[in-house]
């Protein structure tokens, strides 16, 4: 299942604030959480997340420091800042509200509810 | 063995990709860290899950993305980094710290300009009845500054101050010996030549000890180009904000005329050269040049000016109508098509092939020299009517001056054209040919006074 381009680009800032205020994190693991939670479902290009980071640190929502890594590399951590969990909050707000409603609305149709992929559906083998 | 080839190649492409990542405007090198990092651990975790260390970065670089809809992604998040800004740059303390040294120097003797262009009012001269006085030794009320500004930053060696020095002094005392006849021609002569002949002892300071060489040289042609235009620009932010006071004064009946007339002005003409000549230097690898990028706009449309002037001429058979200063507008003509071969000249990366720009330039060059030389033949056959002046013979002497400079020019640049010598003779040429001018314009300071008679 592919999820449209509008839909990705709309969830990229719950999601990115959500897996922040579990806890800071950089941008790989930030994907890799994603995969986790959509089981594989969710497909970002890796790079497009970097712009979206960079949108939320401007906006206030996140703030980056620069750490040392365990590889012995530089590495950008990113934080969310109390804005950012207002923000999330706002978000999830909406989305629970579009979410309520299509529940709704699908009740109605009654259609039935497509089988969900397997996680196997992740294109690649992760710490196999 | 095999490990450490494959980390080699491995090393080798990310350095490459790297490259290839930098050269993207909208994508700085903090970014390029980051996205790399990124690119290692999936690397990493690819090879982990057993894939061949070439496969690995293929696929890495693939779920990357594709890198100009990447970078087009990050020029719309920072839109600001396709427009180069000027700003101080902040990266380590030491930098910042030379830069700010910098700027206050630069700030002091902008202010010390505008102090020392009224000093002379302490000792009871004015602007309005010593009009002589100051056109005279307008230059030496701030060239001084600039150069010891230049000097300090170059850190000039004491020998070259000491006849950089010598070169003022000498220039103050021959603006003030003289008996010059009250606005007479001479008086003006020296008033316009003085600042040229004093800016060669500004291109000394500011070449460092780089005025050997061609390069150095060019660098000055370059500085002076883009001073200029900071000048006129922050001469019309200047007047603007001078229509602005004059119109709230106004409104609560202040007069600010007076104010403006002998404090403003002559203080912020005097300051703004120190403060554009900082700009200019701080700016410098930050923003583009803009003399380059005039000569481009302007290089068309003034040979085709000159060519219908020519054809015009053919044309109608009339010949130049010999004013007392027509000689002096084709000289202007001269200047400014020198500007535009000049300035071309300093953008133009010497090692390209000729193109079709470089044609424009020889029409331009060889146009102005035709249209020069129908002026001057006209001239001369009524040279012993009009006779000789102060001003005839100055204004003939830059004509000589700019038409061997450009006649030699065009040669050169023909012959580069036709592939028999390289576009950097032609660069040597002009940059040589510096001095000439300002040993011109000392001839005419320092010569002409006395042999006119003080006129």
């Amino acid at each position: 299942m592919e999820i449209n381009k509008d839909l990705i680009a709309a969830s990229s800032t719950p999601i990115v604030l959500a897996i922040l205020a579990e806890e800071d994190s950089y941008g790989y693991a930030i994907l890799q959480r994603v995969r986790e939670l959509s089981g594989g479902r969710m497909e970002w290009t890796d790079g497009m997340l970097y712009p979206v980071l960079h949108r939320l640190e401007r906006l206030g929502h996140v703030e980056a420091r620069w750490e040392v890594a365990e590889t012995g590399r530089r590495r950008k951590y990113y934080g969310i800042t109390s804005q950012g969990r207002a923000q999330l909050a706002e978000e999830r707000r909406q989305w629970q509200a579009v979410d309520a409603t299509l529940r709704g609305i699908w009740q109605t149709l009654s259609l039935p509810v497509p089988a969900s992929l397997p996680a196997s559906a992740a294109p690649l083998p992760e710490g196999a | 063995m095999l490990a450490s080839g494959h980390a080699v190649s491995l090393e080798a492409q990310i350095d490459q990709w790297r490259t290839y990542l930098r050269r993207r405007q909208a994508i700085h090198s903090v970014d390029v860290s980051e996205l790399e990092d990124h690119l290692r651990e999936q690397v990493a975790v690819l090879i982990d899950a057993g894939l061949a260390t070439d496969e690995a970065f293929l696929v890495a670089v693939k779920r990357m993305g594709d890198l100009d809809a990447l970078s087009r992604e990050f020029a719309l998040e920072h839109a600001d980094r396709l427009w180069k800004q000027f700003v101080v740059p902040s990266e380590s303390g030491d930098s910042r710290a030379r830069v700010r040294t910098d700027a206050i120097v630069a700030f002091c003797l902008a202010v010390a300009a505008a102090v020392a262009i009224k000093a002379p009012a302490l000792f009871g001269m004015q602007l309005d009845q010593d009009a002589g006085f100051y056109a005279r030794n307008l230059s030496l009320f701030v060239l001084p500054l600039l150069t010891g500004y230049f000097a300090w930053k170059r850190g000039l060696a004491p020998s070259t101050l000491r006849w950089l020095a010598v070169a003022f002094v000498a220039a103050g005392v021959f603006a003030n010996v003289y008996p010059f006849a009250p606005e007479g021609s001479t008086e003006v002569l020296t008033a316009l030549h003085l600042p040229i002949a004093l800016w060669l002892a500004v291109g000394i300071a500011y070449a460092g000890g780089r005025w050997s060489q061609a390069g150095g040289r060019m660098d000055f042609i370059r500085f002076s180009g883009e001073l200029f235009i900071y000048y006129v620009l922050i001469a019309l932010g200047g007047g603007v904000l001078t229509g602005f006071m004059a119109l709230t004064f106004q409104s609560i009946g202040i007069d600010i005329e007076p104010f403006f007339q002998s404090w403003l002005l002559p203080c912020g003409a005097a300051g703004a050269v120190v403060v554009a000549s900082w700009l200019v230097e701080a700016k410098q690898s930050v923003i583009e040049n803009m003399a380059p990028v005039l000569t481009r706009l302007f290089t068309p449309l003034f040979a085709a000016m000159l060519v219908t002037f020519l054809g015009a001429m053919l044309w109608t058979g009339r010949g130049v109508d010999i004013e007392r200063d027509v000689l002096l507008a084709f000289d202007l003509l001269l200047v400014v098509v020198l500007g535009l071969l000049l300035y071309s000249v300093s953008a133009r990366d010497p090692r390209s092939p000729p193109d079709a720009f470089d044609v424009m330039q020889v029409v331009l060059v060889v146009s102005a020299l035709l249209a020069n030389a129908v002026a001057l033949w006209a001239i001369a056959t009524r040279t012993a009517e009009f006779g000789f002046s102060p001003n005839r013979v100055a204004v003939l002497g830059v004509n000589v001056i700019l038409l061997v400079n450009l006649a030699w020019s065009a040669v050169l640049y023909v012959r580069f054209l036709r592939g028999r010598g390289s576009f950097a003779v032609l660069e040597r040429w002009q940059t040589n040919y510096l001095p000439v001018y300002a040993i011109w314009a000392a001839i005419v300071v320092i010569v002409f006074p006395p042999v006119f008679g003080y006129i």
